[in-house]
């Protein structure tokens, strides 16, 4: 693999160090310099999402107490801290908005059926997988990159895109699948985006 | 490892947080038994978490930075933890997420002859889940469904005029899909469905079952 890393990766590899440290030493310098990084960014994010000044700044508080208590199970191969954030404020928004859990797999679950590929493929940084996800959204087409932004990074359903570029359901699903396939396709044949 | 997968539709709305409690818990105990599903999931959350990366800073208020850390020692809430009944009897068939959900022991209640049936949970508004037992070769009545039902097999499995349903397929009806279901002649079937509409039998003799069986 390439050793040179680009400023996206350092800067990613710095906040798994930052993560690293609240989780081990519970370091508070490095857990409120993951707060500094985040905080303004993941409200922005929630006033992007239709939340109100007040509740955005008590939903990050929310989201970063809970970095801090669930830093241990932070795992750096199976995603990156900005990824494993959003699951947080994702599952902590649900809890709020509709006082329901997030239900996801448990990875120590018996039932578990493991991923042959994934062993295959631990060699590849996730920093390095998510930074090329990144460059790949750059390259979408522009329309496609806005239905994919309106799904993800403004909480619409599909329902709701539809209404909002007065395009047909099925449209936006198709178009929605395609920018999907491409990104998958930007990011070579194995499959993962 | 699973044939029937959700669609990327699907695996986008839930790894957005969109779908109903139940409808996720599915979707969960399907991502548990299928390492490709997985794979989608974690690649759609990285898009949120550069959706957060992307986000224009908004400044937090004076002093949160402060208020944060003078919580930091707080003990956690007990309603953030969660309850996992232990891996006994049919609970060992079901993945943890399903296990958490559906909590105490199912309550089984005999539907028609060869199906069993417990309901989980009130349910909200249109949304019903429920455990499903079907006795080994058992058919059901042909039926459709109102509105949207997904369902997974847990043990053993059935087949229809789609295909032959193995542990961790899911199954996603809609009003279009008209079918009769018939349980593996040796295992029978284990399998949780949610659906968000009532379900609606077409043969002869499922007309006249509407009027008695609330799907």
């Amino acid at each position: 693999m390439d050793t040179v890393s680009s400023p996206a990766t350092t800067e990613a590899q710095q906040l798994v160090l930052w993560l690293g440290r609240v989780a081990q030493l519970r370091d508070r310098a490095a857990f409120g310099q993951l707060f500094g990084y985040f905080a303004p960014r993941l409200k922005g994010y929630l006033i992007r999402l239709g939340c109100d000044a007040g509740a955005s700044e008590e939903l990050v508080q929310d989201v970063m107490l809970t970095v801090w208590r669930r830093a241990e199970s932070f795992d750096a191969a199976q995603a990156g801290v900005a990824t494993w954030i959003y699951t947080i404020a994702r599952n902590r928004r649900i809890d709020r908005l509709r006082s329901e859990r997030h239900p996801a797999f448990d990875p120590s679950d018996p039932l578990l059926v493991p991923d042959e590929a994934e062993n295959a493929e631990q060699g590849i940084e996730t920093a390095e997988r998510e930074h090329s996800l990144r460059s790949a959204i750059m390259r979408l087409p522009k329309e496609q990159a806005r239905l994919l932004q309106m799904a993800f990074f403004e909480d619409q359903p599909h329902s709701g895109i539809a209404a909002t570029t007065r395009l047909p359901l099925g449209t936006v699903k198709s178009r929605i699948r395609l920018a999907l396939a491409r990104l998958r396709r930007e990011l070579g044949s194995d499959g993962s985006i | 490892m699973p044939m029937f997968h959700l669609s990327d539709d699907d695996l986008l709305e839930y790894a957005a947080g969109r779908f109903a409690e139940p409808f996720a818990v599915l979707i969960a105990a399907h991502l548990t038994l299928c390492p490709t599903c997985r794979r989608s999931v974690a690649e759609f959350e990285a898009l949120g978490g550069l959706a957060i990366e992307a986000a224009p800073a908004v400044d937090m208020a004076a002093g949160s930075l402060d208020a944060v850390l003078a919580r930091l020692d707080e003990p956690e809430p007990l309603e953030l933890r969660r309850t996992i009944p232990p891996a006994t009897g049919e609970f060992s068939r079901l993945p943890i997420p399903l296990r958490a959900f559906v909590g105490a022991a199912p309550r089984w209640k005999k539907v028609i002859r060869g199906l069993d049936e417990a309901e989980i949970g009130t349910g909200r508004g249109n949304v019903r889940a429920r455990l499903m037992r079907i006795a080994p070769g058992c058919a059901m009545p042909r039926h459709t469904h109102g509105g949207r039902e997904m369902l997974i097999v847990l043990d053993g499995g059935y087949s229809d005029e789609i295909g032959v349903y193995d542990v961790g397929d899911v199954a996603v009806a809609d009003p279009d899909v008209v079918h009769r279901p018939v349980a593996d002649a040796e295992e029978g079937c284990l399998c949780f469905a949610v659906t968000d509409a009532r379900l609606k039998l077409t043969g002869p003799v499922g007309r006249v079952l509407n009027l008695f069986i609330r799907y």
